[in-house]
């Protein structure tokens, strides 16, 4: 049985895996056009699986930002199971790139992709680099976890870049959650403080804390960082319960330096992929799932409320593959209805 | 890091070629190899480096390598000028109008951190060529981008025009060009939203903006962490309203920013400038010549020389080197000097500057510890004056009393008072040496040995 065909019995007559599949499919539409049709394209150049089309694929690759390392493993690995497979023909090689893929994605059953939520209140961290998409993906959130009936509260952490926590109250003003703030300039371990406390006192579920962006080779912002994690794990044993660090798609190499470096500081438990709905691949993310073994969480698909998707390996490699696959399986039901 | 520098790649393979009498086809293929492989590391797009290692090798491989003298130099001397080549040749100047008020306008994606840099942008117009900004919010969508913007005005006392966010931006540009005008503001920037290059109602607002008053230039906004995708953002945002340079943002971080070299390649287009940190004057112009050397490991001293120029004073500078000279240089100058090298900025970012200095291990987590710095400080400020000028005085006593005083051990001041010791001897030397050669001294040797 196929990828697809798999994928599509897994959520048939779950219209709501349905209608988030089709958010994928719609959100990495651009990502898909540059990245499949030239898969596409190599698939309908070369009849066989040989070298050639080995070192075409490989260049795909790393074209998309999956860097050089990850890339020869992968390929290393596609030759062992196009050979274990016997397959012959490129036409069937999609779905064993897509399997490949997943099974990076994935990496093993008892890894949780969902938020880690407990018992009371439960605090979210967001970290990052300048420019990546933390403060809107903390408005999307907000808006994801309010639809869930629980109750939200955000800490404006950024004191540092102009305009941040005005950004953040709109946000916050458009979902209806409270924010908890100080003056711009102000200690945010400090507002950290602050809004761990009336999280408690006023019962919320949820806590997501905003941080200025920072790049990773700072290292008093990075200690400030730590500071902030000490602070609110101070106040909550084993909080934040989530250390969540959101990522550029459209960033490079240099990602992988962020998750590695933010990751000894802060503890990062889990990935957020912003703006894949451009034309940017972003799979450097492969190449730190591969190494770092840190899940993705969520995705951002787009600028409405609710193009921030929970991450999901199958679907995500659907929508990069959805036309290869789809022709892929009609050509196998006509095969069967021979 | 799983990954070396793009220069120490080269210097690698660079240094087994340099030690050879001859350099032959298959060195060179090597050294390509090295080449390519790093260049993909650094971001540079895969067609891009296909074509500089093919240009590259092609030089490298005739006559001018076989038949030199030294091979070795010559290719490194290749490779760096195809890098410098490739990043835009000789550095150039923002373009102004004869008709006022020149038109500026900043493109570029959501995050590449185009508000930050419309205001370190109009900071240095007004200081480097004395314009009169006035800075345009014209980001109606991102929520508090406006604020952001006049909070940036606010902090450098610069004009902001901006009307909220139920105007179209394109009404707001042409506005603010009409206020611009009557007020006597010589140069409009204007701040637009971040779009995706592919979001044609977006493009098109822009395309109706720059229909106002063709901008003198149009400038596109990357953030040098930017992977393979960097080049279909230049190249749509180009084609769609046609850029006439390029902003590098966060280049401070520790990104090999080989977009760079891709955007420059598929635009055509200059770099600019370079956004060197968060503060409102780390705007620098682009130097292609120091990047590709930078790139090459040969360190980034002319950027280094500019900035001990704009920060050490001249006067104190001759002064000191008579102290050199005399040996009367004490603890106070000591002070001094101090002070005028963390004005030139974070240590570190210095120390990264020096030519070889990426080749030095670890050299990106081998922070320079500042509070070290802070701590010699404090031992000197504990310093008796009579100690700070004839520190032979110190006896163990004293060195008690200042340890106590600064809150650092003994062994502290001791290893301070010794390598002062080493330092002035050196300093001797090299003054003695400079004064023939007739050439001004910047740096103090020894100092980095301080603080590590």
């Amino acid at each position: 049985m196929s990828f697809f065909k798999k994928l599509k019995d897994k959520f048939a007559g779950n219209t709501e895996a349905e209608e988030s599949t089709e958010k994928y499919k719609e959100g990495l539409a651009k990502t898909r056009t540059g990245f499949t049709s030239k898969i596409n394209d190599l698939v309908a150049k070369y009849r066989k699986v040989d070298e050639d089309f080995f070192e075409e694929l490989e260049e795909i690759l790393l074209q998309a930002d999956v860097g050089f390392e990850t890339v020869i493993e992968l390929m290393d690995e596609l030759r062992f199971e196009v050979q274990r497979k016997n397959v012959k023909d490129t036409s069937n090689v999609q779905s064993v790139i897509s399997e490949k893929l997943v099974d990076i994605y994935q990496a093993g059953e008892e890894e949780i992709n969902e938020i880690n939520f407990v018992e009371g209140l439960t605090v979210i961290l967001m970290v990052g680099v300048n420019g990546v998409g933390k403060t809107t993906t903390i408005g999307k959130l907000a808006h994801r976890f309010k639809n869930e009936g629980k109750t939200v509260m955000l800490a404006a952490g950024d004191t540092f870049r102009a305009g941040a926590i005005e950004q953040l109250d709109v946000w916050g003003q458009r979902v209806g959650v409270d924010v908890i703030k100080q003056s711009e300039g102000s200690d945010p371990a400090a507002v950290m403080y602050d809004a761990v406390r009336s999280a408690k006192s006023r019962g919320v579920d949820v806590l997501i804390c905003d941080t200025a962006g920072r790049l990773q080779n700072k290292v008093n912002l990075m200690n400030e960082l730590q500071k902030v994690h000490r602070v609110i794990s101070r106040e909550i044993p084993g909080a934040p319960h989530e250390v969540l660090l959101a990522l550029d798609a459209t960033t490079g190499q240099n990602a992988m330096i962020q998750a590695q470096t933010f990751k000894e500081v802060t503890e990062v438990t889990g990935i957020v992929l912003t703006k894949l709905d451009g034309t940017a691949k972003g799979g450097i993310v492969l190449a730190i799932r591969n190494k770092l073994k840190i899940p993705v969480k969520f995705v951002g698909l787009g600028e409405k409320l609710d193009d921030l998707q929970p991450f999901d390996a199958q679907k995500y490699v659907y929508g990069l593959f959805a036309e290869g696959l789809d022709k892929e399986q009609q050509m196998e039901d006509a095969e069967s209805d021979k | 890091m799983a990954f070396e520098g793009l220069s120490e790649r080269l210097q690698g393979t660079m240094t087994k070629i340099k030690g050879k009498g001859k350099v032959n086809e298959a060195d060179v293929k090597e050294m390509m190899r090295e080449v390519r492989f790093a260049l993909i590391e650094a971001d540079v797009n895969l067609k891009v480096v296909k074509e500089f290692v093919k240009k590259v090798s092609e030089r490298a491989i005739g006559q001018d390598v076989m038949d030199s003298l030294t091979p070795g130099q010559q290719v490194v001397k290749i490779v760096k000028d195809e890098l410098t080549e490739l990043m835009g040749g000789e550095e150039r100047k923002i373009e102004f109008s004869s008709k006022q008020p020149t038109v500026i306008m900043m493109v570029g994606l959501q995050g590449a951190g185009k508000t930050t840099t419309s205001g370190k942008l109009a900071n240095l117009l007004r200081r480097k060529h004395n314009r009169k900004p006035l800075l345009v919010a014209a980001d109606v969508y991102r929520p508090a981008a406006i604020q952001q913007l006049e909070t940036i005005g606010k902090q450098l006392s610069l004009p902001v025009f901006s009307k909220g966010t139920d105007m179209s931006p394109v009404e707001i540009a042409r506005q603010a060009i009409e206020h611009a005008k009557t007020e006597h503001l010589d140069t409009v920037i204007i701040d637009t939203a971040g779009r995706l290059h592919v979001d044609e109602a977006l493009m098109q607002e822009l395309k109706d903006i720059r229909a106002l008053k063709e901008p003198d230039e149009i400038f596109l906004v990357v953030d040098s962490m930017t992977g393979q995708d960097a080049v279909n953002v230049a190249q749509n945002f180009d084609e769609a309203i046609g850029i006439t340079g390029v902003v590098l943002t966060k280049l401070d971080g520790d990104t090999r920013g080989g977009a760079a070299l891709s955007i420059r390649t598929v635009t055509q287009k200059p770099i600019k400038f370079v956004g060197m940190g968060e503060k409102m004057d780390a705007l620098e112009a682009f130097h292609p010549e120091r990047m590709a050397s930078r790139i090459l490991g040969m360190g980034d001293m002319l950027s280094l020389i500019e900035k001990a120029q704009t920060n050490v004073d001249e006067e104190k500078a001759k002064e000191l080197e008579e102290k050199f000279r005399t040996s009367t240089f004490t603890f106070d100058d000591f002070l001094e000097q101090m002070s005028q090298v963390k004005q030139m900025g974070p240590l570190d970012e210095i120390l990264k500057m020096l030519p070889g200095a990426n080749k030095i291990k670890g050299i990106e987590n081998a922070k320079v510890d500042e509070s070290q710095m802070d701590r010699v400080e404090a031992i000197i400020y504990s310093m008796t004056k009579k100690e700070k000028t004839t520190p032979e005085i110190i006896n163990a006593n004293r060195k008690k009393r200042i340890a106590k005083g600064s809150g650092t051990t003994i062994q502290d001041v001791n290893r301070l008072l010794k390598q002062f010791e080493d330092m002035k001897k050196m300093m001797k030397q090299m003054s003695g040496m400079n004064t023939k050669k007739g050439k001004k001294k910047m740096g103090m040797p020894g100092l980095d040995s301080l603080f590590k």
